[in-house]
């Protein structure tokens, strides 16, 4: 074998090693800044969260975008994300519960999320501490903007794009 | 690449925006990552052949070919039984894998007379074997994807499980030297041929028996404590837990003579109460109990000798290899030999002198892997075993359940861990101890053990990963209707 073809291999082979190493991040990087990403969105809606407690109506809640995430932005499972599909979510203890939080301060059966017209409604579920969205108390089933944080006890939920 | 699983979008819910973006199952990705990672295994293989035996023989692609297949075969059995499973983490393992394969191949090679060369068969010699192994572990951890559909299911198990792990760790330290003594670490059990080391399954069964006793107690133990010092304290008896592993792992210390298991066993404990708790004070407990029991083991292995003896002769070749380097240090010293000779770009596969290296097959093969790839390309492999560590961390984070964030999330970080702890101790960072190389190394039950690990991440990559969809009809409502009464519907459990 020649000298030359030898070397070339040899450096050939060591940057096709750090070319898989690159496409696996590549591959990953979607998963690494969904976060970031959803992160900058945050901050736009606080003046639509401020007039819910007026009762806003849905079709003033409704963005441009649609809710893809439901993402748990404090509390013990902080960091959990659930796509969103056309099935409602509920939230409490209770083990058939969609989002199961082991949060004190919640009941068993909390409140739940239901989608409807392309807005997701946040209804209370007669829980002992009460559904807060951002500083409101739920009464009814309310609509839910994005990167508002509906407060559970010491869990707090955001929808997101 | 969108998910044939996932339920049209509703033009209502998600009109402005073209499929759902976090619902795909990225198969596809996986797949041609796969390709790329076989095509390394393959080009590997020829280069050693090109420099060992000056010519590439016609079937040199054999092992890698073997490979692909049965790799194929897991990516297969993935796109049916966890769809929606992290797509890094096969590829990036079986190039792993594959580089393993290839370099003990390769050191068949360096062994066999010219004769022998040109025709080793695929299956022959150490490399061989090792191929085998991984056939039969890929086959394993499909048999696991498919056994267990939700990962939830293992806590049922959990003290089953954790009885099981601690007898498997404690049955080389009650058998005679003579079945299970290798060099010096009482660490297998031999029948005939056959070595087995239990202490790699027992990792598994430990940790899930770790992460299902934490879930139950994860309250008592975050929230009953003691401020001192501005860090919380645990109660004492909520301690207890703690210096029982802390005990069994100085137990494995003294009488298995392994340093490297029982502070992979140690950690794997401590970090799994810091995911459940929350609470650097047991990070601080962890560290201060191991280093105080290394350190007594060290002082009493100076004076008293006996069993401590061996962990003080190591940890003296770890202070200073060069004192005995045709003795005692001799791994050591020829272990950092072969790292400074490759230097930044190795001598090419095939073109370094391995077989000057002790157990270069086993605990010394990422300094036999070295001395050919360099430093650059070493650094890749830490980089795939980094990114696996994080699939596996992301996973814990994403799915929804304390048992599977306890699992992934202890997983992960031990096989973190074990690299940590064999490429510290070849390149003198801390003392030497007899782990394998996940993945690497020759030997079949830390391969098979590593791959059954993966399959578990996998699983529970999958129920992360998997969106949230109404079971059975449920998606079908008119999204126009009025919300059901909770009542009267069916429960929305997620079984991924």
């Amino acid at each position: 074998m020649p000298e030359l073809v030898i070397t070339v291999a040899r450096f050939g082979f060591l940057i096709l090693l750090w070319i898989f190493v690159f496409t696996v991040v590549g591959v990953i990087r979607r998963d690494l800044f969904a976060g970031a990403r959803s992160g900058r969105l945050v901050a736009a809606p606080r003046a639509v969260g401020a007039s819910l407690g007026q009762g806003a109506k849905p079709a003033k809640a409704k963005r441009g975008r649609a809710a893809h995430q439901l993402v748990v932005t404090a509390g013990q499972l902080a960091g959990t994300r659930i796509t969103l599909g056309e099935a409602q979510i509920t939230i409490g203890r209770a083990e058939d519960s969609t989002l199961v939080i082991t949060d004190d301060y919640a009941s068993a059966r909390h409140a739940r999320l239901v989608p409807r017209d392309g807005q997701w409604f946040v209804e209370d579920l007669g829980s002992t501490n009460g559904t807060y969205l951002d500083r409101a108390k739920v009464t009814g089933p309310t609509p839910v903007p994005l990167g508002v944080p509906i407060r559970i006890g010491r869990t707090s939920l955001e929808l997101r794009p | 690449m969108t998910a044939p699983a996932t339920p049209a979008p509703s033009p209502a819910t998600v009109g402005e925006q073209p499929g759902v973006r976090l619902a795909r199952s990225r198969r596809n990705a996986e797949l041609s990552l796969l390709l790329l990672a076989m095509v390394l295994v393959a080009a590997y293989g020829a280069m050693v052949e090109a420099n060992v035996l000056d010519t590439v023989t016609a079937d040199f692609w054999m092992p890698a070919a073997a490979l692909t297949a049965v790799f194929l075969g897991l990516h297969l059995a993935i796109r049916f039984l966890a769809p929606f499973a992290d797509p890094a983490l096969l590829p990036a393992v079986a190039l792993l894998n594959g580089i393993g394969v290839g370099f003990l191949r390769r050191l068949d090679l360096a062994k066999a007379t010219p004769a022998e060369r040109e025709d080793l068969a695929i299956f022959a010699g150490t490399g061989g074997r090792q191929l085998a192994w991984t056939l039969a572990s890929v086959i394993l951890a499909a048999g696991l994807l498919a056994l267990i559909r939700d990962h939830r299911s293992v806590s049922r198990y959990a003290y089953t499980l954790g009885l099981a792990g601690i007898v498997l760790v404690m049955i080389p330290a009650v058998l005679p030297r003579s079945i299970s003594e290798i060099n010096g670490a009482k660490l297998w059990i031999r029948i005939g041929g056959f070595s087995i080391q239990p202490g790699e399954f027992a990792k598994l069964a430990l940790l899930a028996f770790f992460a299902y006793y934490l879930v139950r107690k994860r309250e008592v133990l975050s929230l009953a404590s003691r401020r001192f010092l501005g860090i919380d304290f645990p109660r004492g008896r909520d301690l207890g837990p703690v210096v029982v592993v802390w005990l069994i792992s100085l137990l494995v210390l003294v009488f298995e003579k392994d340093l490297g298991t029982s502070l992979l066993y140690f950690g794997m404990f401590v970090v799994t109460l810091y995911i459940a708790t929350e609470r650097v004070s047991w990070l601080l407990i962890g560290l201060v109990l191991f280093f105080g029991g290394a350190y007594l083991a060290y002082v009493l292995g100076e004076t008293v000798g006996g069993p401590f003896a061996n962990f003080y002769l190591r940890a003296q070749i770890w202070l200073d290899p060069f004192a005995d380097p045709y003795e005692d240090g001799y791994q050591l010293v020829q272990g950092l030999l072969a790292l400074g000779t490759g230097g930044l770009f190795g001598a090419g596969p095939g073109g370094g002198q391995p077989l000057k290296l002790p157990e270069v097959q086993n605990d010394f093969i990422f300094a036999g892997i070295g001395e050919e790839i360099g430093l650059f390309g070493l650094s890749a492999l830490l980089v795939v075993y980094l990114l696996i560590v994080e699939r596996g961390l992301r996973a814990a984070l994403a799915v929804r359940d304390s048992f599977g964030k306890l699992l992934a999330g202890g997983l992960a970080f031990t096989l973190g861990l074990q690299v940590f702890v064999i490429v510290g101790g070849i390149s003198k960072l801390i003392p030497l101890t007899g782990q394998t190389t996940p993945f690497l190394s020759a030997g079949g039950s830390s391969l098979m053990a590593n791959w059954l690990l993966i399959a578990v991440l996998l699983r529970v990559s999958d129920a992360a990963r998997r969106p949230v969809t109404g079971v059975g009809g449920k998606a079908a409502r008119p999204s126009g209707g009025p919300p059901e009464q909770l009542h009267g519907a069916p429960t929305e459990v997620i079984r991924p």
